[in-house]
């Protein structure tokens, strides 16, 4: 696999919601097998930028390319590039009607047109990365928040996709639910997944970020790898705000 | 005349005749009534603004009109426009119609009740719109109609017999028949109640069946709120 080769590349998103501009012009390139950490305070537009990337929300201005080609501006094709690019939400978004199982077979069956046999095959095999096989016959509700967001990125795991979002996976969670899914995200950063993760746990991004993007006031203020931004006397943006949250939890 | 001779040599076998008539009023119209419901209510929560504005008008002119006029106009009036239909046809389309509209409000207040989080899901996998509404949204909004719906269909069950008031003698009909042909009004009109709460019965029991059975384990919607 070549390292240098960059999958995804965001251009100058812009993006306002009712004449407030939430996004003002971020720009950055994903490297294959990289993981992303957007840190920042509540409302700098980090999850927005995370759906203008797979379109869930249109930009107003700025484009995205997946390995080349154009994913804004791409018409019907969206669909296409959005099974490329997975992505894991804050409150799971299970379909509730589905077993686990289900809910990772229902796009293979019906976006990727695989036959049953195969596309449940598959299903199980991403429900055993996420140690959730056991669980394949239970239904959303009866799974705890912990689980029901493993299954949820066995779901985008499915698609072999080229790159997966997580819009703040562990915010719904307590810490030890939270340390469950963050043990599966790692365990895919090593295997080489490229993740773009929008989180608040320092820890993860500390250890599994190739680099970190502190914004603000939607815009990307810092940027760099975690030690740069945390040791680096240049950059004190994201020191400050880590510390007011520090501060705050040592209350 | 005995009373056991009428029951069983002329009222029974007359209500039986029109209890037929009734059913197969029932059968013909509930499952058009069924998937105009969903077409009606998708196409006003989902569709173009124009197939949106259609969906919206039909279903305030059949709420706001009289299911008798809808079928005298369909019975009585369209042959001057050279549209002519057996009374029995007419019925069934007047019920398809009027099931139709009712359903599509029990459906659509359903797909509301469905998070915007299950559509963004789908959609964030690359499934179409469509795709989304059939395999994630429907699924998930029917089973929370069954309520309305199933009161929609008992309904039906009951107003199939305006089917007379066109000439087709359904079980209410027969009634009628036998009512004034012997004069014994009580006596068959309580008999063909009888029937209708039967139907109504039977119909109340499959709805609660089908509710367990399709119930979705682990919510709420499966235990009632008593138990909670």
């Amino acid at each position: 696999m070549n390292n240098d080769e960059i999958v995804l590349k965001v251009e100058d998103i812009h993006k306002s919601f009712g004449g407030i501009e939430v996004l003002r012009g971020v720009s950055f390139d994903v490297r294959r097998g990289e993981t992303k950490v957007f840190i920042g305070p509540s409302g700098t537009g980090k999850s927005t930028l995370l759906r203008c990337i797979n379109q869930l929300t249109i930009p107003d201005r700025g484009r995205v390319w997946l390995d080349g080609e154009e994913v804004t501006n791409s018409g019907a094709r969206i669909n296409h590039f959005r099974q490329k690019i997975g992505m894991v939400f804050q409150n799971f978004f299970l379909f509730d009607h589905l077993t686990a199982l289900k809910n990772v077979e229902l796009a293979l069956l019906k976006v990727r047109g695989m036959g049953k046999a195969e596309a449940r095959e598959k299903a199980l095999t991403e429900l055993r990365q996420v140690g959730m096989e056991d669980w394949a016959n239970h239904y959303p509700a009866e799974l705890s928040g912990g689980q029901a967001q493993r299954v949820s990125i066995a779901r985008a795991l499915a698609m072999d996709p080229d790159v997966i979002l997580f819009d703040e996976p562990t915010s719904a969670l307590d810490p030890e639910l939270t340390r469950e899914v963050l043990e599966v995200m790692k365990k895919l950063a090593r295997n080489g997944m490229t993740m773009l993760v929008v989180t608040h746990e320092m820890g993860f991004a500390c250890s599994v970020a190739n680099e970190v993007l502190f914004m603000e006031n939607g815009v990307v203020a810092e940027q760099g790898s975690p030690d740069l931004l945390l040791n680096d006397p240049q950059f004190t943006r994201m020191k400050d705000f880590i510390g007011r949250i520090d501060s705050r939890m040592s209350d | 005349m005995d009373q056991t001779v009428f029951l069983f040599d002329i009222l029974l076998p007359a209500l039986l005749q029109g209890l037929i008539v009734t059913l197969q009023l029932i059968v013909c119209s509930a499952p058009f009534g069924f998937a105009l419901g969903i077409a009606v209510a998708v196409g006003r929560q989902y569709g173009h603004p124009v197939i949106s504005w259609f969906c919206k008008t039909f279903v305030f002119l059949i709420k706001g009109t009289p299911l008798l006029l809808l079928l005298f106009i369909l019975y009585f009036g369209l042959p001057s426009i050279g549209i002519t239909f057996t009374a029995f046809t007419a019925s069934v389309l007047g019920f398809i119609l009027c099931n139709g509209a009712y359903n599509a409000e029990y459906i659509r207040g359903a797909l509301i009740s469905i998070k915007d989080g299950q559509m963004v899901a789908a959609r964030s996998l690359g499934m179409t719109r469509w795709q989304a509404i059939k395999n994630v949204i429907l699924p998930q909004a029917l089973r929370r109609a069954i309520p309305g719906l199933s009161n929609e269909f008992i309904y039906l069950i009951k107003y199939s017999s305006l089917a007379y008031m066109l000439t087709v003698v359904e079980l209410a009909g027969a009634g009628k028949q036998v009512a004034t042909k012997y004069f014994l009004y009580t006596e068959s009109f309580a008999a063909v109640g009888i029937v209708y709460l039967v139907l109504v019965s039977v119909t109340t029991i499959a709805v609660n069946i089908l509710e367990k059975k399709v119930a979705i384990p682990g919510t709420v919607r499966a235990t009632p709120a008593a138990q909670l």
